[in-house]
């Protein structure tokens, strides 16, 4: 085997292995990507739910009859979770004591409370590291909470629905 | 609730996990060109057996492959490729020391690592089909913790020990030799967890509080003092100050974890520094090892033999002769540092690969332990997240511990490098930690098991609604859900049913009581109510 041969053989191999641990970073990036909110685009909010509460639903614990009857994570680690709306506010966050336990590192403990107040609910942030949003807008202050408006909290985003 | 409410998309799909084949193929591709270029280099010609060897390190992959996608399809895809990495580029340099014909290389033995590689393996996949859920072991918590003790007193037993360059850490059982500490690790790695998930709250919640740091009471830490000591009795009676390093960093990082006071690191920092002075001291050879690690050029260190700085300077000379990108393989003379196979394997690849190389094997090894430690964040139960950051901390310490000695950062131990370092004993119980690792990280990344849309729609149907749907019955066909905290065992139901009534009568804000002495305050897993 001749010199050349061997040298590009040697930085050959060299380049092999930082190959198998950019693609490896380039993985777990992947990982974060396909996690992160930011792209999977919002469209899921874009189908607003027909706020028709369902008629046959006499076991929903909503009291009422016009307002969102429940809590649904959209995107995030918990998609799919739904959340039965009482008169009770709903503590979101990463702590075992909240009502709707958030399976995200980017949420704090006690991330944010969606209440009740009226026939209104409302959205406040409890002093969360990433702040809550809804849409661009950072929630300082408690804000009404439209059914089917996407509230950002950490990764994840609920809305309420009819 | 009509299928008009379906804003959220059905995320069950099974990962194809095509970005492990993909890492899986670079990974042997390394393994075996290392092997390939050591025979080309030194031979002139392709090692014996070459593909035959090559075809088994492969299949061992595709199976371990196969095994995944059956039993754990969740499972994190870049930490089995890095293991097959490690251990090939292992595998070849102990060949290559093996052929090199040099007196002190003659206990390298490359075939019988591999048989070891392949046995681990096996082991390793074996114990991911049978463990559905590695919350099974927490019920031998403290089975664990008989069977480490017995692992590290096994080499004092007259008759079956056996005392292997001072250390006494070798039992001989049916003429093979095992270093049993290494799967000690293991075991007391599983104790920790399932101890310290029960007690966490009382270790770090009840107790006095001196000069700001939150001390434990001293009879809530009874059973761990009991293995600590029992471990660093035994440790200091056997003379293996690696192994001995090796446990108490995992009992400091452990408790760490656990109760979140860095009390625990003070203490155990405290605790080190004057164990270390003490043995020091106390131990001619350890002193000699912290002569040798500050002053190796010196010729009284160099030429005292044994215990002097011979090993580590060769290994410091056969590094500086790799410089940036390393002689390339077979070309170098790794073979003049004593046990350069095993206790110096990483002076060898730095030799032949060169910085380069190395900064690329140092980060293999920090992608395993990140995806072990990313796995404990992610993972929901506390033994889970307790087990998966010892374990991967455990390995990081013991990487830690071997480079830094032969680098100089810290004196020199005798501990192996974890899947390249010869040894059946450290490869068979790092195999198994990886297993362990891929089981956690399966149950941590599997989708949770909430009611989709699709399922959701179909609830009304259900004569009694449970208040948490978990899974359907028709739509998971078995696998997905199979070995799932929530479908594979009846523990998470019932404790999700003791956590019903407090969401239906809505939880106010309010900080509830925890869940002291349950396995882990129960997420809330979604309620659909109709």
């Amino acid at each position: 085997m001749s010199e050349l041969t061997f040298t590009l053989l040697r930085l050959g191999y060299l380049v092999l292995l930082w190959v198998f641990v950019l693609s490896a970073v380039a993985v777990l990036r992947r990982d974060l990507a396909l996690r992160s909110p930011r792209s999977r685009k919002r469209s899921d909010d874009g189908g607003t739910p027909a706020a028709a509460p369902a008629a046959a639903g006499s076991g929903s614990p909503a009291p009422r009859s016009s307002g969102p009857s429940r809590l649904v994570v959209t995107t995030g680690p918990l998609a799919g979770t739904t959340l039965p709306l009482s008169t009770s506010s709903i503590l979101i966050g990463r702590a075992p004591s909240c009502t709707l336990v958030l399976d995200d590192d980017y949420s704090s403990s006690r991330h944010a409370r969606i209440f009740p107040q009226g026939d209104q609910w409302y959205v406040e942030d409890l002093g969360s590291t990433n702040g809550t949003f809804i849409g661009d807008q950072q929630v300082t202050s408690p804000i009404h909470l439209a059914p089917g408006v996407g509230v950002q909290i950490g990764r994840s985003v609920v809305e309420l629905q009819g | 609730m009509t299928s008009e409410t379906s804003t959220v998309q059905p995320r069950q799909r099974r990962p194809l996990r095509l970005a492990e084949v993909f890492l899986l193929i670079l990974a042997l591709a390394g393994g075996v060109g290392g092997f390939a270029m050591v025979g080309l280099s030194i031979r002139g010609e392709l090692p014996d057996q070459f593909w035959f060897r090559s075809m088994l390190l492969g299949l061992t992959a595709l199976v371990a492959h196969i095994v995944l996608r059956l039993r754990a399809p969740w499972a994190d895809q870049v930490i089995l490729p890095a293991v097959v990495l490690l251990n090939g580029i292992g595998l070849s340099m102990i060949w290559r020391l093996e052929i090199s014909g040099s007196v002190g290389m003659a206990p390298a033995n490359a075939a019988g690592n591999m048989q070891a590689t392949l046995l681990g393996a096996i082991i390793a996949f074996a114990l991911l089909w049978i463990l559905k859920d590695h919350r099974w072991l927490r019920r031998y918590t403290y089975t664990a913790m008989v069977v480490g003790l017995v692992m590290i007193a096994l080499p004092l037993i007259p008759g079956v020990g056996q005392e292997i360059n001072g250390a006494r850490i070798w039992v001989t059982i049916g003429g093979s030799s095992l270093q049993p500490a290494e799967f000690a690790k293991i075991a007391f790695a599983v104790f920790f967890a399932g101890y310290l998930v029960t007690n966490r709250d009382t270790l770090a919640l009840a107790g006095p509080k001196i000069l700001g740091l939150h001390l434990p009471r001293l009879r809530d830490l009874g059973p761990i003092l009991l293995v600590w000591a029992a471990s660093l009795a035994v440790l200091v009676l056997q003379r293996d100050l690696g192994t001995s390093l090796l446990f108490f960093g995992l009992f400091v990082a452990m408790l760490y974890q656990a109760t979140a006071r860095s009390s625990w690191m003070v203490l155990g920092l405290t605790l080190f520094a004057a164990g270390a002075l003490a043995a020091a001291r106390a131990f001619p050879h350890v002193g000699a090892r912290i002569d040798v690690w500050l002053h190796p050029f010196e010729p009284a260190q160099y030429d005292r033999d044994p215990g002097g700085s011979y090993q580590i300077v060769q290994g410091q000379f056969s590094m500086a002769n790799g410089g940036l990108f390393g002689t390339g393989w077979g070309e170098g003379r790794p073979f003049q540092i004593p046990y350069a196979f095993s206790d110096f394997i990483y002076a060898s690849i730095g030799e032949e690969l060169g910085l380069t190389g190395l900064a690329a094997i140092l980060l293999t090894y920090l992608l395993i332990v990140q995806r072990g430690l990313k796995s404990a964040l992610s993972v929901r139960d506390g033994f889970g997240k307790l087990l998966a950051c010892g374990l991967a901390f455990v390995m990081a310490l013991q990487v830690f511990v071997v480079v830094g000695g032969i680098t100089r950062v810290i004196p020199l131990t005798g501990l192996t490098l974890p899947f390249m370092a010869q040894g059946g004993s450290s490869l068979l119980a790092n195999w198994l930690v990886i297993a362990l690792l891929l089981r956690i990280s399966d149950s941590a990344r599997r989708p949770s098991d909430l009611p989709v849309r699709g399922q959701v729609s179909a609830a009304p149907a259900a004569p009694e609604p449970e208040p948490i749907l978990v899974g359907s019955p028709g739509a998971d066909g078995g696998t997905p859900a199979d070995g799932t905290p929530a479908a594979g065992s009846n523990l998470p139901r019932r404790r999700i049913a003791d956590r019903a009534p407090t969401d239906a009568a809505g939880s106010t804000g309010t900080a509830q009581t925890e869940h002291i002495g349950t396995d882990d305050p129960p997420p809330y897993r979604g309620g659909e109510s109709t």
